[in-house]
């Protein structure tokens, strides 16, 4: 789709990062600073594509976006019920943002469950268009509706726009031979020509997009091309839609650079590859499909021509199990799961801290316990991490922040993992995983050296003299061992779960070694270099910190903003690495006299925070499946600061 | 395969083409690592050990390129009195840790070995899937029909009815048959011998090395603290005449004393039986065919073996066939991709399709 890539020549003034399709009629257009539409239907309409889409098209126009998919469980909940109502919620602004928004300015209703399921969101004065096809007597009462919303004035306050979508787009194709089941099945299509009118969107991506995926099908294709054609000029023509609206590319709040738009779960499998290459180590993946880490083991297995070998095991178990015994081989060895899978694949994680090898934990957090919601975003598997195993058995733990952050922090902890020789664990979530934002390509010679050296001679003199190998001998810095690789001649070793004593790796039970080690290995982790934690207290007058980690961090910033914006004096500072903390953090927490830790859980960082600092860092918590306001946030941290 | 080739090298051998072969003529002595074995004195593992050490130096193989890999258990302890690399895991799971080393070093020859407990017990899930996948291993199976490491309680191989500390009323469960698993499984390469036996150990040590992809070798195992004896029948010469069925590829499967027993088909049953040889029945005596495209007669031998008495126990090679192996296959779809579409360029990949710029 190199239509869309703007050309150097249209750039001359900086600014012009696409093209703007505009309409053509003489309707007036209002320019807006930034616009959040949620497109909500059934789990069969294909709102997730439309979302994708319009995301896609406004990438390329150069606005900064942030994206927020939820959908059920269920591959097809039934029809017409809430349960099955699928959503996309895109915020895009001709500036820098942080989050999906918090309320609708535009709402696409495809049936009554949509609305239904939706409506308590989207703030009066919003805009919703309704299908008003799906609004049949039987659909409305399935969902609970006695009278129609359109008609019983409950919708008062809105700005409701009723548009047969199906009768519409059955229309548009007539010429196409289609029954009108068929043909109305695109009308999320022209829902999106609709909207694209209304937000001046490129459409050449679209249009090219359609062909691609309906390539075997091009009559399909076609009547796509064809509903989504209608749908814009339905917005030239209609007078229910009497303005449209420019929202401005974010020019200014983009470095210079090229730029594409990426979801967590994408950057992250990306941040993989790219430390296989680093570390010029094989990447090895061995996973078992789960909810929602699955994406990674789809998009690793399309890039075996980067050497990547990616093995769907018999279980979890078996994932990690592989992992691990191609780390043992040499391979840069990484595991992907959620937490169900977690808790399966502790008593191996125990094994390789026992064996101190690299190894990569992926766990793409959902809502728990159990299986829980597989779909929502949840930050409750901190502790898991940390302590899901018998005996001492410290993980270092590493957080992305943001979809593309999970770029970096896969490098960080194939980094740290290779370096130590160590188990990993990266704690993505849904939201990160699913939630896409613009992301400037990195230069591929800006990326970190992760190159590692195999041990390849004996390195220890034993006492009659002789030159010989031992596996535990560790570096004075690092504390990490050798990493020997099967092959290797003279290095022949044997390692395993028992304990082993210092130095030679033989089996041991001798309690003063078993103390030893114990403390050793935890030495190793807690030693581990990671950057200070970087504070941003904008006027230094901040008697509140506002600490998080993982996904919080758009929310946690936009209400920050909020705060500053309205005169508070708020400080900000946001965890990556959960183990070890960055060396400066206790000092940090004691610099303010108040800190509030939001987590999507029960307070599991300031379970930590306290325990470690003795401060009185207190939770504001959340487990509703879904990411924090950015105004919820506001209002509390307002509180903590006025109390 | 006859001993003189195989002590050539591995050249002949297709399974090991991809291991290099040592620089020197290799003993025993080799592979016997510095540690102390400490079985109980009398185990039936001794003799294992001996035998695999004792085959190893006929492979030829560099022995930094051999690696042990095992799981918990009695028998899981040998890596640690092997001299090549090893790894002695977690319960269970020992062969999905070899698979991932397996697929991802092909230069390797790698060895499971495990016990009744370990590979049937608690990692069957992980046993079943191997053999099916046909990756390069070969798994040795030490059954001595009851779990010698937590001081004796019942396995899923001991026989119903069976006394342990676990059940002291009798166990209920029903045994599982290695063999018949394995069969069942999709296992492409199965053998069954005993530990006592050094030249018919080795000998199915030497087919299974040979064989390219998963070989299970269930090896009779006595343990003589928990379950001693449990395998008398099968090694008393007098006993074992007429307990044990030695397969032997291409011969007439008879047995007994003066080979007086034979196997046929059941014309009516299509199922196996044991008659006596006669003049009438000779031409219809089964000659053993490991190399069978179908399991069916393989499975069928497996089921002769009464699970109470052990009468009947066939040993050697049931079956042995040629599949596809699983990290040939999956190292030809990596190159397969870079045929397609090059090797992999990373600036490209991260860049993908849909990209803007913002000059400053």
């Amino acid at each position: 789709m190199t239509s869309q890539v703007s050309s150097r020549s249209e750039q001359t003034d900086g600014t012009v990062v696409g093209e703007q399709r505009k309409p053509s009629g003489d309707k007036e257009v209002r320019r807006l600073d930034r616009v959040i539409i949620r497109f909500a239907g059934d789990s069969g309409d294909g709102m997730q594509l439309t979302g994708d889409r319009f995301t896609s098209e406004t990438a390329s126009f150069g606005n900064d976006l942030s994206t927020l998919p939820n959908f059920p469980a269920e591959i097809r909940a039934p029809a017409g019920t809430l349960p099955g109502v699928s959503s996309f919620q895109l915020h895009f602004a001709d500036h820098d943002i942080l989050t999906p928004g918090d309320a609708p300015n535009v709402l696409v209703a495809m049936n009554p469950a949509a609305l239904k399921a939706n409506i308590d969101d989207v703030p009066r004065g919003a805009e919703i268009i309704v299908n008003t096809d799906e609004f049949s007597k039987r659909a409305m009462a399935k969902v609970g509706y006695d009278a129609s919303p359109l008609d019983d004035g409950s919708l008062d306050g809105y700005s409701v726009h009723p548009v047969p979508l199906t009768t519409l787009t059955v229309e548009a194709l007539k010429e196409f031979e289609l029954s009108r089941k068929d043909a109305g099945r695109s009308k999320n299509m022209f829902a999106l020509g609709l909207l694209s009118w209304m937000y001046h969107r490129p459409t050449e991506g679209t249009e090219a997009f359609l062909k691609q995926k309906f390539a075997k099908k091009p009559d399909i294709a076609e009547a796509n091309i064809a509903a989504f054609r209608a749908g814009w000029n339905f917005g030239e023509t209609t007078e229910d839609f009497a303005v449209s609206y420019e929202v401005a590319p974010a020019s200014k709040a983009f470095p210079t650079g090229t730029y594409r738009n990426i979801s967590g779960n994408l950057a992250l499998s990306y941040g993989l590859i790219a430390a296989g290459r680093q570390a010029d180590l094989p990447l090895y993946l061995g996973s078992y499909p789960i909810t929602p880490a699955s994406d990674i083991l789809h998009e690793l297995s399309k890039h075996k021509n980067f050497g990547v070998r990616t093995f769907q095991a018999e279980d979890e178990i078996a994932g990690i199990g592989a992992a691990l015994g191609a780390a043992f081989g040499g391979s840069l060895a990484v595991t992907t799961t959620s937490g169900p899978g977690v808790a399966l694949k502790s008593e191996t994680i125990g094994l390789a801290v026992s064996l101190e090898l690299p190894l990569l934990i992926v766990d793409i957090q959902r809502g728990g316990p159990s299986t829980g919601l597989p779909t929502k975003t949840e930050q409750a598997d901190l502790l898991q991490a940390m302590f899901g195993r018998n005996g001492e058995a410290p993980v270092p733990v590493i957080a992305p922040k943001t979809p593309v952050d999970c770029f970096d922090a896969a490098l960080e902890a194939a980094r740290i993992a290779v370096t130590y020789r160590t188990p990993v664990f990266l704690l993505s979530d849904g939201y990160l995983a699913n939630g896409s934002e613009p992301w400037r390509i990195p230069e591929v010679d800006e990326l970190p050296d992760l190159r590692v050296q195999f041990a390849q001679g004996p390195n220890h003199t034993a006492a009659d003299g002789t030159e010989v190998f031992w596996p535990y001998k560790r570096d004075p810095q690092t504390l990490a061992r050798p990493w020997a690789v099967p092959g290797t001649p003279g290095l022949e070793h044997r390692i395993g779960g028992i304990e082993k004593q210092d130095g030679t790796g033989n089996i041991s039970y001798d309690p003063a070694n078993h103390e030893l080690m114990v403390r050793t290995r935890q030495a190793k982790i807690d030693g581990i270099d990671v950057p200070d934690l970087e504070v941003d207290d904008a006027d230094g007058q901040a008697k509140l910190l506002v600490l998080g980690w993982g996904s919080t961090y758009g929310p946690i910033t936009a209400a920050v903003r909020r705060l500053r914006a309205a005169g508070q004096s708020v400080a900000q500072a946001h965890l990556r690495h959960l183990n070890p903390f960055p060396r400066n953090l206790g000092e940090v927490l004691r610099r303010y006299e108040k800190v509030v830790v939001p987590e999507m859980n029960l307070g599991q960082l300031a379970t930590l925070l306290r325990a470690k600092y003795l401060v009185d860092a207190q939770s504001f918590n959340q487990v509703n499946g879904m990411p924090f306001k950015a105004e919820q946030l506001a209002t509390a941290l307002k509180e903590a600061i006025d109390d | 395969m006859t001993e003189a080739t195989m002590s050539e090298g591995t050249g002949t051998i297709e399974a090991l083409s991809l291991v290099p072969k040592a620089e020197a003529k290799q003993s025993m002595k080799d592979f016997k690592s510095d540690q102390e074995v400490r079985w109980c004195p009398g185990c039936g593992d001794y003799a294992v050990l001996a035998a695999v050490q004792g085959f190893m130096p006929e492979l030829g193989l560099a022995k930094e390129n051999i690696v042990f890999v095992s799981g918990i258990g009695c028998s899981s302890r040998f890596p640690y009195y092997m001299d090549t690399y090893g790894m002695h895991s977690i319960h269970g799971r020992a062969p999905a840790i070899a698979t991932g080393l397996a697929s991802s070093r092909r230069d390797l020859s790698v060895w499971v070995v495990t016990g009744d407990g370990d590979a049937l017990s608690i990692g069957g899930n992980h046993l079943i899937h191997a053999l099916r996948r046909n990756v390069n291993l070969k798994i040795l199976l030490f059954n001595n029909r009851i779990y010698g490491l937590t001081k004796g309680q019942y396995s899923p191989t001991s026989e119903v009815g069976k006394i342990t500390k676990s059940t002291p009323m009798g166990s209920l469960d029903a045994p599982f048959n290695p063999v018949s698993l394995a069969i069942g499984a999709e296992a492409s390469f199965v053998a069954r011998t005993v530990d006592s036996d050094r030249q018919h150990l080795t000998s199915v040590l030497r087919q299974a090395a040979a064989h390219p992809g998963t070989a299970l070798v269930e090896i009779y195992q006595n343990c003589n603290i928990f379950n001693d004896g449990a395998f008398e029948v099968l090694k008393d010469k007098q006993q074992a005449q007429e307990a044990v069925i030695r397969l032997e590829h291409g011969k007439p499967i008879v047995f007994g004393t003066d080979s007086a027993k034979g196997v046929i088909r059941d014309s009516l049953t299509g199922d196996l039986k044991i008659v006596t040889v006669t003049e009438d029945n000779q031409s219809q005596i089964l000659v053993h065919d490991a190399h069978a495209a179908s399991p069916t007669t393989a499975f069928a031998l497996s089921r002769l073996a009464d699970p109470d008495t052990l009468h009947h126990t066939p040993i050697g090679v049931l079956r042995s066939v040629d599949r596809p192996v699983y990290d040939t296959q999956m190292s030809d779809q990596l190159d397969a991709a870079i045929e397609r579409d090059g090797k992999g360029d990373l600036a490209a990949l991260l860049a993908g399709r849909d990209t803007w710029t913002v000059v400053g």
